[in-house]
């Protein structure tokens, strides 16, 4: 009996988990109809997930493009197709790679940010002196946060797919010498809104993901600097984790909804 | 003349909680009277600030009753306590002012939230509370870069600035230099003179108590184990209570 009993915890313990995130999206809604919506933290949030973002999404999703390009060169000429890397890369781009690459670069860099704020706020006792003053903590650092990733996730994605796409033309046509005209043409002949469409909305649910995760360690963070240091941590790894799994049954999921070389 | 309905503005029954392994408090009985000053002393760790986080709704109770000004805290739920977080401010042990904010928007803070829009009543407002713990000069200053005392005092004038009935006050004075405490204790003193306001106070100084308390509670062993004036308590023949006041210890060098 003692075999089971691990993963019989560990199950169990995911389950409590699951359950803190359902009450933590119960809090979110009860905040959403409380209809006190602040605007100037929602701004003040899009600023630092999505203006600050820019760099890692930029570089990130620049380099993946000319990798990935590359890679795809040197095996497409062996067969003598190389001329279709510019379909291959952006379709991967838009489905697979943008999404899934910014989703961890801003996990990482939003998801790590707002765990050690919220968290430093709870221990420090401030989210109990927002409380005391009748303050919903969730309306008020939750659902910014969470309105503001909603906004800026779709286009930190579309931003990224875009330096993609750039960092692979200029590979391919002015690195590799493939004529524009070829490059341009079978991109655009292979890739249809439906691919745009998953991507955003893989966007959408990354967003969901990171937020929803990170806010939650910071809220749940206890014992001081160590505790807000164990959730910070946890939060990267979880959405990180979360985003990968949910992401491959998400591509299967979209597949049947919009199934690849279909037009929108 | 009947007695009004209740001069009780806090009342406590029978309040028991557990935080994990340790049994903090096993049946508190204790009430704070409209318009008093109830300073709550004992030793560290018997659960003071426990009491006080139960009184405002910060904690829930395994068993007992909290009344406050008429209604049961522990039946409501978080978004019903709003009633009583409107009449009762609480000032935390490190002020627990808000990183992100200058003094003056941590202050202003609360009125913005509960509404009030004028830029000019905000401004005197914040203005009279910053005045009042003397801090006028100290407004736009984040609070970290304010000293130990400056940020209990700016922490007190966010609890004042609402005007509420009663103040919860969790250690005013702790590290704080005799001066500084002095003003904390006046400041207390002179809002109870001046507003009638309510205060529940956990503290560990001896002096401030005697300054401020019209009574004084002993908290030991999770019970209320002494309650009376501070005259009563340095004449309490209970040795408990004598070496906690006189700070004695028993161990010698």
């Amino acid at each position: 009996m003692d075999f089971f009993r691990l993963p019989g915890r560990i199950f169990l313990e995911f389950l409590h988990y699951l359950g803190q995130l359902a009450a933590l999206v119960g809090d979110l809604s009860y905040a959403v109809r409380s209809g006190i919506l602040r605007l100037r933290l929602v701004a003040r949030q899009i600023v630092e997930i999505g203006y600050g973002s820019q760099t890692v999404v930029i570089v990130t999703g620049a380099f993946t493009g000319a990798v990935f390009t590359f890679q795809c060169y040197m095996n497409f000429k062996q067969f003598g197709v190389e001329t279709g890397v510019g379909a291959i890369v952006s379709v991967a781009l838009c489905r697979e790679l943008g999404p899934v690459l910014a989703g961890l670069m801003v996990a990482g860099r939003v998801g790590a940010s707002m765990a050690a704020d919220i968290g430093t706020m709870k221990v420090t006792e401030q989210i109990d002196a927002l409380r005391v003053m009748g303050v919903d903590p969730v309306g008020y650092l939750v659902l910014p946060r969470f309105i503001a990733m909603l906004i800026s996730m779709p286009l930190l994605i579309a931003e990224s797919i875009t330096f993609g796409l750039l960092a692979s033309f200029l590979v391919t046509v002015y690195g590799y010498g493939v004529p524009q005209p070829w490059f341009v043409g079978h991109m655009v002949e292979h890739t249809n809104m439906t691919d745009l469409n998953v991507g955003m909305i893989k966007g959408f649910v990354f967003g969901i993901i990171i937020t929803l995760v990170s806010c939650h360690q910071g809220l749940m963070a206890k014992d001081g600097a160590v505790g807000v240091g164990t959730g910070t941590t946890r939060a990267v790894v979880i959405s990180s984790l979360s985003l990968l799994i949910v992401n491959f049954f998400l591509s299967v999921l979209l597949n049947y909804v919009f199934p690849m070389g279909a037009s929108a | 003349m009947p007695e009004p309905a209740t001069s009780e503005f806090i009342e406590v029954r029978g309040l028991q909680k557990t935080l994990g392994e340790q049994h903090i408090l096993h049946g508190v009985d204790l009430t704070v009277h409209r318009g008093e000053t109830l300073v709550i002393i004992g030793p560290s760790g018997e659960g003071k600030t426990v009491l006080m986080k139960h009184v405002i709704g910060l904690m829930r109770p395994d068993v007992g009753t909290v009344v406050v000004d008429g209604l049961h805290v522990e039946k409501l739920r978080e978004r019903e306590l709003a009633p009583i977080r409107a009449k009762v401010s609480m000032m935390f042990q490190n002020a627990a002012l808000f990183d992100s904010m200058t003094v003056e928007e941590n202050i202003a803070f609360p009125l913005v939230e509960a509404g009030l829009r004028d830029r000019k009543e905000l401004r005197d407002r914040v203005q009279e509370a910053l005045e009042v713990v003397d801090l006028a000069e100290h407004g736009k200053k984040l609070p970290v870069n304010l000293s130990g005392g400056m940020r209990k005092r700016a922490g007190i004038a966010r609890a004042i600035v609402t005007r509420s009935q009663c103040i919860l006050y969790d250690e005013p004075t702790a590290s704080l230099d005799p001066l500084v405490s002095d003003v904390i204790d006046q400041m207390i003193l002179r809002l109870q003179k001046r507003y009638h306001i309510t205060s529940l106070v956990v503290t560990h100084d001896m002096k401030s108590m005697y300054k401020i308390a019209n009574r004084v509670a002993m908290l030991k062993r999770g019970v209320i184990h002494f309650l009376g004036t501070p005259e009563e308590l340095k004449n309490s023949p209970d040795p408990e209570v004598q070496d906690f006041i006189e700070g004695r210890s028993g161990i010698t060098a």
